[in-house]
């Protein structure tokens, strides 16, 4: 295990390398320079000012040198400045929005699992009688409604209407506490989640469909264990391995894409942030954001993979 | 001294094919290898159905696609009427292998579903030639009618519309329009009812007669092995225990595994005999580490300190019939006896 | 969860020696596009306490559904089934699922023909071999995992307090079937469905697998039926011989009776054309010409008449009823019984006429002529399982 364990992690920092160059070079290539954005008018008006500035960045080094010179200084925490909100530090920025959006996308994938295993057990279990006719089209609902529409009848729904819940904003667990933190997040994660049941469901019915005609399952029955203890010790685990794998993708593209979510319901958040560094050319903003969702999605994948042995203990030996 | 010797192989001139001390050995992942074959010898004469036998992991099959060189062997000759194909460049071996066929055990599974059966026992003459159409039909029609399939009928059938055994008698028919020298034989019979089966059993015999065919003969059935062998090679564990006249050796079992091969057989007589040995599921001898000296000793009931240390050559027990063992359960010549020599110095 | 009868009811029934299985008139059909497949069509039998009985059959038979349906685990939703099965009198065909929870496990278990793929490759054997004990017999979970070393025990396998800690693929095919006999042994059923249990084994392991479910039947005073279709492994290990051909019993018999006078063509057709050991090699085998019948639309009259050597008019059109024979407990479903002088008759009137497979059956066509007849007979009802596909 020790050894699985070394060998991913040595594949980790090759990924990384390799994300951390790619997206480094894809943001020198957006049109604009970053020392016109910061000065704006004058900039362009001010030579010197803008020659000065960029030395001062470092925009004058050869590309290749400025991604070096990114990369050492990334090594030991530092992601540089924001270059809009001067003094403002890229990593500082990500330690205060990431932890939102993770608990977002957790909250999101933890609802999505909740609802997606029973309905996708009891569409396999009763295929082709209502209970799956029926969790199939709600489950076809909830897969072509976008989640902003999503979003939106649930704020009209519980805080509108109802007035269980708050509309909008968000409370940090250090400030109120969990339980406000709690009212402020479950809207958001619901409205991603539906979509995400969607698809889990869809796989967990189909793989436990086959997973049912196996002889196991006969030999199972045959016990005369019960249906319930059947289906969900027997059969859902040899079922989860490709709902494994989706968790696994759909997490980590929730870490960088829960943008509109996080605008509708104005929560500080990674993507928000990202979408606002983008639109004002920020660049170490979006290179020290993206490199963090890349680092966190190959870390999710790795944590997949090494889930899959405990789901197929067969796996562990080859 | 690898393997068990080579007593019982008989003058080259005589036979088709010769195999001497062949080792098939695969990666096993972790730096460990997979002894499938560990240095075996045989031979066969023209005309001869040899039945290779064993239980599963004993490298029957694995003999059996060595001689075909799928994969090549890690090591050892096999020689078609004193070619070594082993030793041949790709080109002149892919030409060699025309020679020798192969009949699998599934059927259904290794004719190509989405092509017409006409299509499909033409393949190999697709390959070879005639390539013209009109010429490859008339061979093609004779074939399966040979083997009793109706060649109009199935002409521009798929295989999915043909049942198990007549799926195997077209798969015969395919190995058999390159008329081969030599056609081995993979568990032809052991997926198909046992009615089927006679027939097909039945049909090789005749195929044999009338085409002068050779055969290598695979199973783990040792019932359907005797029917249809000439000579009979009992393998374990990726070594030959004992080779022998059919009729000799399920009379007279030299092989302390060859008798208990025979042993466990049910036997359609409700009056047989049979023992009430229950046995312990223990851990089998794995081909990853096999056993010292003799492989099977640590099933065996004879084995004594000499089967661990010194593994058993191939000596005689009567005209051919020898036995790779250090307690024949009939008595042998002993090891180095001088007409041994003779042979493994030819 | 229903009960299985009290317990002064069924002592009775046992003192008196009744059966304890008895199936009449026992029809599994399935509904499928192209019509009725009548896998198990009226199969009546009883079965005594502590006895051993053979199902024999080449596939398509119907051998493993009527097992299956006897222990009702048939839950096709196309399924049909008619008749009745009496378990210690009582019927289980009109009882649930859920109703037959009760006895699946604790009145009948079932060991199945690949111990590769019947047992869960996730869970370890422990827990597989465990779960139904403290399922049924409500015991803790340290009382169950030590009944389940004792088990591991009684089938031999070496180091049970180990072994219980492994997961199915680190076991060897042998010592699964035996974790698969374990578990069917767990609960103590007084009924055994063994479904060619030995099958996927080698031969030196089946042979052990074999003897170790006749000393289990013994110990336990198990009543088992053992489906297979080698009548080798049946031969020397039942009480009685049940033969099925297109979903019905053509012959049953006490075993030795069986094998000593068989009469019906079909059974001794299936012995004839298997190999065996005793004969010198190249002994010429005993085909059957033809091949098993598409059970969608089975030939009119008896089933196996397509392709019997003594088949006459009447067997094309009628279809013989399963009759006692003088032997006691020797039934046979046949209008020419093999070894009688109607029989002999019929053989020299096919002979005399040329009928195929009676030339086939008496050697007098080479394998090639006999095969192509083969072909032509399947040829008749090609169409009919293209319509079932």
């Amino acid at each position: 295990m020790a050894k699985i364990i070394a060998a991913r992690l040595l594949r980790l920092l090759a990924t990384l390398f390799a994300v951390t160059f790619i997206s480094f070079m894809m943001t020198k290539a957006l049109p604009g320079d970053p020392a016109v954005a910061i000065l704006g008018q004058d900039g362009i008006q001010n030579e010197e000012l803008l020659l000065e500035l960029r030395a001062e960045l470092g925009l004058d080094e050869p590309i290749p040198v400025q991604y070096v010179t990114w990369l050492g200084n990334a090594v030991r925490g530092d992601l540089g400045e924001s270059y809009i909100n001067r003094g403002q530090s890229v990593a500082g920025t990500i330690g205060q929005r990431f932890p939102v959006t993770l608990q977002l996308a957790l909250m999101a994938i933890i609802i999505a699992l909740l609802l997606a295993i029973p309905i996708g057990v009891i569409g396999a279990y009763r295929q082709g009688k209502w209970q799956d006719q029926a969790s199939s089209a709600g489950v076809q609902v909830a897969l072509s409604v976008p989640n902003f529409v999503t979003g939106i009848f649930l704020i009209w729904l519980f805080a509108v209407k109802l007035e269980w819940l708050p509309a909008s904003n968000w409370n940090r667990i250090s400030d109120k506490g969990v339980i406000a933190n709690l009212k402020t997040a479950i809207l958001p994660a619901t409205a991603l989640a539906l979509t995400q049941m969607a698809i889990f469901s869809r796989l967990v019915r189909s793989d436990m469909i086959a997973t049912l005609q196996e002889n196991f399952i006969l030999s199972a029955r045959a016990k005369g264990l019960s249906d319930r203890f059947i289906l969900f010790r027997h059969a859902l685990r040899p079922s989860s391995l490709s709902v494994a794998t989706l968790v696994g993708i759909n997490f980590g593209a929730l870490l960088g894409g829960t943008v509109i979510i996080e605008t509708l319901f104005a929560i500080p958040g990674l993507g928000f942030r990202l979408i606002n560094a983008i639109s004002q050319r920020d660049i170490l903003v979006i290179q020290g954001i993206t490199v963090f969702i890349a680092t966190g999605y190959v870390i999710i994948n790795t944590v997949v993979d090494l889930f899959y042995s405990v789901l197929d203990p067969r796996i562990r030996r080859s | 001294m690898a393997g068990s010797g080579k007593a019982h192989l008989r003058d080259e001139a005589d036979t088709i094919l010769r195999v001497e001390d062949l080792n098939v050995e695969f990666p096993a992942g972790r730096g460990r290898t997979v002894y499938a074959v560990s240095g075996i010898s045989f031979d066969i004469a023209k005309g001869e159905t040899l039945g290779l036998v064993g239980e599963s992991g004993c490298g029957k099959s694995t003999t059996g696609k060595a001689i075909l060189q799928l994969p090549r062997p890690t090591s050892g000759s096999v020689r078609v009427k004193g070619n070594d194909l082993a030793a041949m460049d790709p080109e002149s071996m892919r030409q060699a292998r025309t020679g020798v066929q192969m009949i699998f055990q599934d059927p259904i599974s290794s004719l190509n579903p989405r092509r017409m059966i006409g299509d499909i026992v033409a393949e190999p003459l697709a390959v070879w030639g005639p390539h013209d159409e009109d010429k490859q039909w008339p061979i093609v029609a004779n074939m399966l009618d040979a083997v009793g399939i109706d060649p109009d009928v199935a002409r521009y059938k798929r295989s999915h519309e043909f049942s198990g055994g007549q799926c195997q008698r077209i798969s015969i028919a395919r190995a058999l329009v390159m008329e081969p020298e030599l056609i081995i034989c993979d568990e032809p019979v052991s997926a198909l009812d046992v009615s089927v089966q006679a027939q097909i059993l039945n049909m090789l015999e005749d195929l044999k007669a009338q085409y002068g065919l050779t055969l290598v003969f695979i199973a783990h059935d040792l019932a359907v092995v005797k029917n249809i062998s000439d000579r009979v090679a009992v393998m374990y564990l990726g070594k030959m225990c004992e080779i022998s006249e059919s009729n000799e050796l399920y009379d007279n079992p030299a092989h302390p595994y060859t008798a208990l091969l025979l042993g466990s057989i049910p036997v359609p007589d409700p009056m047989a005999n049979i023992d009430d040995v229950l046995g312990d599921e223990g851990e089998l001898p794995s081909p990853l580490a096999p056993p010292s000296g003799c492989r099977f000793r640590t099933r065996c009931p004879l084995a004594d300190e000499m089967c661990a240390r010194v593994e058993p050559q191939m000596r005689r027990v009567s005209d051919d019939h020898y036995v790779a063992c250090h307690h024949p359960l009939v008595s042998a010549d002993p090891v180095g006896d001088p007409s041994s020599e003779v042979t493994i110095s030819l | 969860m229903t009960d299985v009868g009290t317990d002064s009811d069924r002592l009775t029934r046992a003192e008196h020696n009744e059966p304890l299985l008895e199936v009449i008139d026992l029809k599994t059909h399935f509904q499928v596009e192209g019509g009725i497949v009548k896998a198990v069509d009226g199969v009546s039998f009883t079965l005594d306490r502590g006895k051993t009985l053979g199902i024999v059959g080449e596939s398509g038979s119907g051998k493993t559904v009527l097992s299956r349906s006897i222990m009702r685990l048939i839950t096709a939703p196309n399924v049909i089934t008619h008749g009745e099965v009496r378990y210690d009198g009582r019927d289980l065909v009109t009882k649930s699922s859920r109703e037959m929870k009760a006895y699946w496990g604790v009145e009948m278990a079932m060991v199945f023909q690949d111990p590769m793929t019947s047992l869960n490759p996730v869970v370890k054997v422990g827990r597989q071999m465990t779960e139904h004990i403290r399922h049924h017999l409500g015991v803790s979970k340290s009382e169950a995992r030590a009944t389940a070393i004792e088990l591991l025990k009684s089938v031999r396998i070496p180091e049970p307090e180990v072994r219980i800690d492994n997961y199915p693929h680190e076991m060897s095919g042998g010592m699964r079937q035996r974790v698969c006999i374990a578990i069917a042994l767990a609960c103590g059923p007084k009924m055994l469905f063994a479904d060619e249990p030995t099958t996927a084994l080698d031969v030196t392991v089946q042979h052990q697998i074999l003897n170790l479910l006749r000393q289990q039947q013994k110990d336990r005073f198990m009543t088992m039926i053992m489906v297979t279709h080698d009548l080798g492994v049946v031969a020397g290990r039942t009480d009685e011989i049940a033969v099925m051909y297109a979903g019905k019993v053509v012959e049953k018999a006490p075993t030795n009776q069986l094998f000593a006078d068989m009469r019906h063509p079909y059974t001794q057709a299936l012995l004839w054309s298997i190999p065996k050991v005793s004969q010198p090699k190249h002994t010429r085998l005993n085909a059957i010409a033809g091949r098993p019948p598409d059970l969608i639309s089975p030939p009119s009259g008896c089933s196996f008449s397509p392709r019997c050597p003594y088949a006459q008019e009447k067997c094309h059109i009628e279809e013989p009823p399963l009759t006692a024979g003088a032997a006691p407990g020797h039934q046979f479903a046949c209008w020419y019984p093999v070894g009688s002088p109607e029989n002999e008759a019929a053989w020299e009137r096919n002979l005399a006429a040329g009928v195929p497979q009676t030339l086939a059956a008496a050697g007098k066509l080479t394998a090639t002529e006999e095969l192509l007849e083969t072909i032509n007979l399947a040829d008749d009802t090609s169409d009919h399982e293209g319509a079932g596909a």
